[in-house]
């Protein structure tokens, strides 16, 4: 789906001062591990992945992970968070050729 | 070399009779919603039991599709439902310009495909119709059977039917489509010499090497495949199996293809739409 | 000249046998190690690391996995088998009130996984395990 990368994340709107909250991140990408050869050419399909995921909560890193070809397309990622007051969660995604999708998600802090 | 295939093919099923799968008792629960994916045969099915093939899945497989989120193919859909207000083709139209919610137009349309269309008159599939519409209604190119566009399209309409039960008119004008199909799932063919009967119908429960035989249902279709990593359409995963048993596989959309593919949901009447599902 | 597949079989063997085709290649027991040693800076203790993945993977191409280490700053998963062992490397912060991340990952065959947890007093712990990738009867 190389023409429409989007980014989608489940994020609890509201949640507790503290509570562990799960957060659950999928972006549509074909994940290209550069070992692919193109069936009518020959020829090796250069590498394009997603390599960086960062999450940040009112700008503040919360979360993030080094991605490599191991990892499956349409790159699911799940952990766990806890904030302490309500704000912003800021999703990023990198892909190899520079492009940063990215997300926003409020959460209220009741 | 017949007899070879036979054997191997007999070996290979008896190896691993016995061997029961975890997921085989589970029910399919979606947002508190249970799917029928299994349910007792009529008198004049060649079937005892109809059953899905999100059955003959492992534990962690099912689960995936038991949450929107966690169900990759869901991103097609979604694709979908943006392309379905996207104004393409030289009359300046979407296809919600016509057809509106997709909620209230298009429910119920996959738990009928395929089926006769009164224009053309012949036995549309839901790509088909969608690039009938493309042509006639936005004068707009048709997509490519495979391509991503037609499957997020065929997913978003296909999800508008799913919870419902597969429904296909096989009588009447398509009556003859349907004695088509039928001829082709038990007839021979390629280098091993095999049916569609001779899996899903005779074999189905049992492994053949390590992968577990399903009834080859199509009430999921298009299904997001962990193998392709992607979704893909019936008649890819027809042309696979042909591919397995080294037949020349008849093209997508082939007249061949949309036969089998009407035999084939008569087979499954009455399972719920799972569209857009996952498999392994 | 017209190869026939017997002579083609013949000419891969030879130049198969002479090293002149690359034969798909696992990374090797040492790349595996070195990529832990030059994340912790030597080879961890066994066990405060956890992975919950299935025993067997229906399909290698997507297998989902879950690690988790108590108090750790940063998770390493390496795929042993894999012609490139790395995975990926989550890290964690102060909003993290348990290190664990959930991903879906490829694996080429049979093999084992392996994590590695860097812990914020600087020890270092990991666990292996192995996952059993079915070759798929007519995948289609």
């Amino acid at each position: 789906m190389a023409a429409n990368i989007k980014p989608r994340v489940k994020v609890p709107g509201t949640a507790k001062a503290g509570e562990a909250i799960t957060i659950k991140t999928l972006i549509s990408h074909p994940m290209e591990s550069g070992q692919r050869k193109d069936r009518k050419t020959g020829e090796l399909i250069p590498r394009k992945i997603i390599n960086k995921f960062v999450a940040t909560f009112n700008g503040e890193l919360a979360f993030s992970a080094d991605l490599l070809p191991a990892v499956a397309a349409n790159p699911y990622i799940e952990f766990v968070v806890a904030v302490p007051e309500s704000g912003i969660m800021r999703f990023e995604w990198t892909d190899d050729d520079g492009s940063v999708y990215d997300i926003e998600k409020k959460i209220t802090v009741a | 070399m017949k007899t070879l295939v036979a054997l191997s093919l007999a070996a290979t099923l008896a190896l691993s009779a016995g061997q029961a799968f975890a997921g085989e008792d589970s029910e399919l629960v979606i947002d508190g919603e249970t799917f029928v994916t299994k349910l007792d045969a009529p008198a004049d099915s060649p079937l005892a039991e109809i059953i899905s093939g999100w059955r003959f899945r492992s534990n962690e497989t099912q689960e995936l599709q038991t949450d929107d989120f966690e169900n990759p193919a869901m991103i097609f859909a979604e694709y979908g439902e943006e392309l379905w207000s996207r104004v393409d083709g030289a009359e300046g139209k979407s296809c919600a310009d016509c057809h509106g919610d997709a909620s209230e137009s298009m429910k119920g349309l996959r738990a009928s495909m395929p089926k006769w269309h009164e224009g053309k008159a012949t036995l549309f599939t839901l790509e088909d119709h969608i690039n009938w519409s493309r042509e006639e209604h936005q004068k707009a190119e048709p997509w490519k059977w495979e391509s991503q566009e037609m499957l997020a399209m065929t997913s978003y309409i296909g999800l508008q039917s799913r919870g419902m039960p597969v429904n296909v008119a096989t009588d009447g004008p398509v009556a003859e489509w349907y004695e088509k199909g039928k001829e082709l799932y038990y007839t021979r063919v390629g280098q091993l010499d095999m049916a569609c009967a001779n899996c899903h119908e005779t074999n189905y429960g049992n492994m053949i090497r390590a992968d577990h035989l399903s009834q080859g249902q199509t009430n999921g279709f298009p299904v997001y495949r962990m193998k392709w990593q992607g979704m893909g359409s019936i008649h890819r995963r027809f042309k696979g199996c042909m591919d397995n048993i080294r037949a020349t596989p008849y093209k997508r959309g082939s007249d061949e293809f949309t036969a089998l593919e009407l035999y084939l949901a008569s087979r499954g009447q009455g399972l719920s739409v799972e569209t857009p599902s996952l498999r392994n | 000249m017209k190869l026939s597949r017997r002579d083609l079989f013949a000419l891969a063997a030879g130049l198969g046998a002479a090293g002149l085709i690359k034969l798909p290649a696992y990374a090797s027991d040492d790349a595996v190690e070195a990529a832990i040693k030059k994340f912790a800076g030597g080879m961890p203790k066994t066990g405060g690391v956890d992975i919950s993945a299935p025993e067997i993977a229906e399909n290698g191409n997507t297998v989902p996995i879950e690690v988790s280490a108590a108090g750790a700053t940063s998770i390493m998963l390496l795929a042993a088998g894999n012609p490139n062992p790395g995975v990926g490397t989550f890290h964690f912060t102060k909003m993290n009130p348990e290190s664990r991340a959930s991903t879906r990952i490829r694996l080429a065959k049979t093999q084992d996984v392996v994590a590695v947890a860097k812990m914020a007093d600087g020890s270092t712990a990991m666990a292996r395990r192995e996952i059993k990738v079915t070759i798929g009867g007519c995948g289609g």
